[in-house]
């Protein structure tokens, strides 16, 4: 006979159609879990070590915003901005000397706040990673840090960058701190002696994490700008991933250009989804394409496309070498795939309203989700890390992904993120973001983008749900 | 070139989209998805004193990479050794001073260095304009490093005392012969030297089985994905378990995917496996299964914390999903014929191939490594190429591993392989796998027929209907023979401090021109 053990039934979850039992037998939900890059209780504090100048915040910000995209809830604690609020205005680099007892003590303080509101953010309000960054270029430094995790049950992953370069330290200075509220009352020169000044006030006391003294720690030492890496200690598979991260990212200028295909035939009709070829106007919109990189003289472009026809015929009409990627398909909307969102609206109104509920972790029936696509296209983004100019060929679902990332769009805004047919965005890193040029092709297309509409309730009328749709054909 | 876009048709059996030729047609040149790009072949060099975990990760590497699909091929310096010297005297043979053999053994990596070449250049039928000595190429060398007589002494004994050269001897006698071997190598081993003399090599110094990492100018994205994986995997003791979920309704039917539940019998090999899983007293268990029903289904039997992963979740049958094989075979009788020709590489219309499956479950397989004991509950597309990976099978085989119903498999890490144990839990299923067509199905229907047949060539696939058929192979871009400046060149150097070279091939650019 069958010994059926008591098997909790499973219902799908309605709006990410994930199966999970449901509670009637009593048995906790927190049982099952879906598979997460955080998959232990005990959240991280990376703690950056270096001297001024080194790049930690630019490190901070951009390993924040990667974990964040691939929803790891992050957030950095910068101890310079705590200082800034604390001492309303910077005066010199005196401010820095290690003789200096009263700023010795702000400093301390800022720290211990910063400290403070990490704990909040990782043991109260749900947080999973905190980039604590500041020089914390002393071994008593890191050791009052590694109480405090200890006293809290975080785990610790130490981010050093060396660097002598002086051309990088210059470059650093230039780009990020002549800008800073520090010195936007001084003249460049002045600007640069005096930080320079403030650099040498932490050399004779830095500590840098060593292959034996430290050999208990956790970190990686990041040597000149990516040329080597330390890694010591890996604990877990975020820390793994942190590494993988961090080994990837460059800082040799470049751009990124992201595109949609042409326009399409399916898109002509205001269809979702499919496989179809390009329009007369999406043909068209390929050749402009086309002139645009040629005018732009791009040094060594790669073209990138997903395996979708109209992606390909895009690529195509630019008579070069491009790279075909599954990962960059469309989001499969499984069995709405093809259908007008008048058609969805009859044929699913539940799940259309769902969708409007919560966009980005809706999964369409047979279908992907944003937060699929999402986990999808992650080795695209590694690989756009490591690569120079990119231009990246996809679709409307999986151009706002790669944009959220890099304007660190939260995922509420994602899938509202407008992406046009026929317009080309250059993206261009600087300081601690990322540039964003849009350029429009002055190619007549359909607009497919449908805004979320006020009424997302599922007892809506047709109407009300079909309000924002795009026209079309 | 540019202006008229070119024609594209669709490759029917990978469902790839590319440019058509107006007369006959030609190879084309564009492969899958994946990460990319005109790399030159790796050599990869391994380092280190002896019993330091080489051959270990040569092999492992080397298993990963051809798994991913990059062709990769290991040349042990020590089998070549094997060969001239037949048999193994002692360890006198590796003293500096002992002249004969410094020349075998010279010899000896000079023959690895020339089959290195040869794989790497005429297999693609191409000449490498080179000298003999020197091949142009990224060298990435892996050294390892240890010091922990636990380790190395643990080392010996797993692979050194069994290997060919101590068949006569032994076990005490093995181990002593074998430290005086290291000995001899010890006095001249001069480790990679970052600060210094090989600043500007490429590599990876692996410290205390992992502990420790030093990471020195990776090139390229295969150096990046190969200093990945190696941090992520360790030599603790543990066991995989990996088995499909219980018989479902569809497979009583002969449906393919779908999301249906568990049958009663499936019901009750879910109780079965909760009740395995108790005997087998694992600490720490972890318990994976895919998004799909029936495998939850069955994980929800064993009462324990379990990870739901979409990677898991079977093949996409696209626009076959829940149709059984008959009617596959009345509806699309030409996607039928099509996957029996080629199983891997063949995707469903608006579904997966088993090549794409490999590039969705590689997460899952770095996770694995990173893992000790671990349950996978999955399906039968997905448990093969996980098997695979393991087991070191080729794409060719993949496809039809057994991986039946209500079996579970274990699999244990054993000195370079994978020992398996087969476990069928005694209920009853239904069996779903097909075998590998006996022939070839030469009965096509010729539609839009582009060319004549051609009569098949030696090594070559016969082909049926030209151009759509054939399977775009990874091939090796033109610039094979160019180098650039960031490549260094690896001449021979009369010091053989380094014992194995491994060999990482050409990776799979996927550009079309």
């Amino acid at each position: 006979v069958a010994d059926t053990t008591l098997t909790r039934e499973l219902t799908q979850n309605p709006l990410k159609k994930i199966w999970v039992p449901s509670s009637t037998n009593g048995l906790p939900e927190r049982y099952i879990s879906q598979r997460k890059v955080c998959m232990t209780n005990c959240p991280t504090l990376i703690v950056t070590v270096g001297l001024p100048a080194r790049g930690k915040t630019y490190i901070s910000k951009k390993l924040t915003r990667y974990l964040n995209w691939i929803d790891v809830p992050t957030k950095e604690f910068n101890v310079g901005q705590y200082r800034r609020e604390c001492v309303k205005i910077y005066k010199s680099f005196e401010f820095f000397r290690p003789d200096n007892e009263e700023g010795l003590k702000i400093r301390k303080q800022c720290a211990l706040a910063a400290l403070n509101d990490v704990r909040q953010f990782l043991t109260d309000e749900g947080g999973q990673v905190a980039v604590f960054d500041a020089t914390n270029t002393t071994r008593e430094r890191r050791e009052t840090i590694l109480r405090f995790a200890e006293q809290n049950g975080f785990k610790v992953f130490f981010v050093e960058s060396v660097c002598e370069d002086p051309d990088v330290i210059a470059e650093n200075i230039v780009q990020v701190k002549l800008g800073c509220p520090d010195y936007t009352h001084c003249n460049t020169e002045d600007a640069v002696a005096d930080f320079m000044k403030r650099i040498k006030c932490y050399e004779n006391s830095y500590q840098p994490l060593d292959e034996e003294l430290d050999r208990d720690l956790s970190f990686i030492k990041i040597i000149d700008v990516g040329r080597r890496y330390l890694v010591n200690r890996v604990q877990d598979h975020i820390q793994s991933r942190i590494v993988y991260y961090l080994m990837n990212i460059h800082i040799t200028p470049r751009s990124i250009y992201l595109c949609r295909h042409g326009e399409s035939d399916l898109n002509i009709k205001g269809r979702i989804g499919g496989d179809s070829g390009l329009s007369a106007r999406g043909k068209e919109f390929a050749k402009a394409l086309g002139q645009f990189i040629q005018s732009q003289n791009i040094r060594d472009l790669k073209v990138w496309t997903s395996q979708m026809k109209r992606t390909i015929q895009t690529a195509e009409a630019l008579g070069v070498p491009y790279e075909q990627w599954k990962a960059l398909n469309e989001i499969d909307a499984g069995v709405c795939e093809e259908l007008m969102y008048e058609e969805i609206q009859q044929k699913y109104p539940l799940e259309f309203a769902l969708r409007d509920q919560d966009k980005y972790r809706y999964r369409y029936p047979k279908g992907e989700s944003y937060e699929d696509l999402v986990q999808r296209l992650e080795p695209v983004i590694m690989e756009l890390e490591r690569q120079e100019n990119v231009l990246v060929i996809c679709h409307q679902a999986v151009m706002r992904c790669l944009l959220a990332y890099f304007l660190d769009k939260t995922a509420e805004e994602l899938p509202y993120l407008k992406c046009a047919l026929h317009t080309v965005l250059k993206l261009t890193p600087m300081a601690y973001g990322c540039k964003v040029e849009s350029v429009c092709l002055n190619v007549d297309a359909v607009n497919t983008h449908r805004d979320r509409p006020s009424n997302v309730d599922v007892s809506r009328l047709p109407e009300e749900a079909l309000l924002t749709v795009p026209d079309h054909h | 070139m540019k202006g008229m876009p070119r024609e594209l048709t669709q490759n029917r059996i990978q469902k790839i989209w590319i440019p058509s030729k107006d007369d006959k047609p030609s190879m084309p040149r564009t492969s899958h998805g994946g990460p990319h790009l005109a790399n030159p072949p790796t050599v990869i060099v391994m380092v280190g004193l002896p019993a330091r975990g080489k051959t270990y990760i040569s092999r492992k590497l080397t298993r990963y990479l051809n798994w991913i699909g990059i062709p990769t091929k290991v040349f042990n310096v020590g089998e070549y050794r094997r060969e001239a010297v037949k048999h193994y005297s002692s360890y006198d043979f590796f003293k500096s001073d002992n002249e004969d053999a410094v020349k075998i053994r010279q010899q000896c990596a000079l023959a690895a260095l020339r089959d290195v070449k040869t794989y790497l250049t005429e297999e693609e039928g191409q000449v490498a304009l080179c000298r003999a000595e020197q091949i142009l190429t990224a060298i990435f060398f892996i050294e390892s490093v240890c010091d922990d007589p636990n380790v190395i002494a643990c080392n010996i004994l797993e692979v050194k005392v069994s290997c060919p050269d101590y068949q006569d001897c032994n076990k005490t006698d093995a181990m002593e012969d074998f430290k005086k071997r290291i000995e001899c190598y010890r006095m001249n081993y001069q480790p990679l030297d970052p600060d210094q003399y090989d600043k500007n090599l490429s590599f990876i110094k692996v410290i205390d089985v992992g502990r420790r990492f030093l990471v020195n100018r990776i090139q390229d994205h295969i150096q990046s994905r190969i200093v990945y994986y190696l941090m992520n995997i360790h030599v603790q003791p543990r066991s995989i378990y990996l088995c499909r979920h219980g018989e479902s309704q569809h497979n009583l039917q002969g449906r393919l995917g779908g999301d249906s539940g568990l049958s009663t019998r499936g019901r009750k090999f879910a109780g079965a496996l909760a009740k395995f899983v108790k005997e087998q007293n694992l600490k720490d268990l972890k318990v994976w299964t895919s998004q799909l029903r029936r495998s939850i289904q069955t994980a929800e039997a064993l009462n324990v914390p379990y990870e739901q992963w979409k990677a898991l979740n079977e093949i996409d049958g696209g626009v076959c999903e829940e149709m059984t094989y008959e009617e596959v075979r009345e509806r699309f009788p030409d996607e039928f014929a099509l996957r029996d020709q080629d199983k891997y590489y063949y995707r469903y219309p608006s579904g997966e191939s088993y090549q794409d499956l490999v590039q969705r479950v590689e997460p899952v397989i770095m996770e694995l490594e990173r893992q000790e004991n671990v349950l996978v509950i999955c399906h039968q597309a997905v448990m093969r190429c996980l098997l695979a990976y393991f087991l070191d099978k080729s794409a060719d085989e993949m496809p039809y591993l057994k991986c039946p119903l209500h079996t579970v498999l274990k699999l244990t890490p054993v000195a370079y392989g994978c020992k398996v144990e087969s476990i069928s839990l005694n209920v009853e299923a239904v069996n779903t796998h097909r075998d590998r067509p006996d022939v070839r199905p030469s009965t096509l229907i010729r539609r839009n027929s582009v060319t004549p047949l051609t009569s098949p060539e030696p090594n070559k696939k016969p082909r049926i209907e030209g151009l759509d058929d054939t399977i775009i192979r990874e091939v090796t871009p033109t610039q094979l023979t160019l180098c650039t400046a960031s490549h260094t060149t690896l001449a021979l150097s009369t010091q053989v401090s380094h014992s194995y070279c491994v060999i990482s091939s050409l990776h799979n650019p996927v550009v079309t021109y």
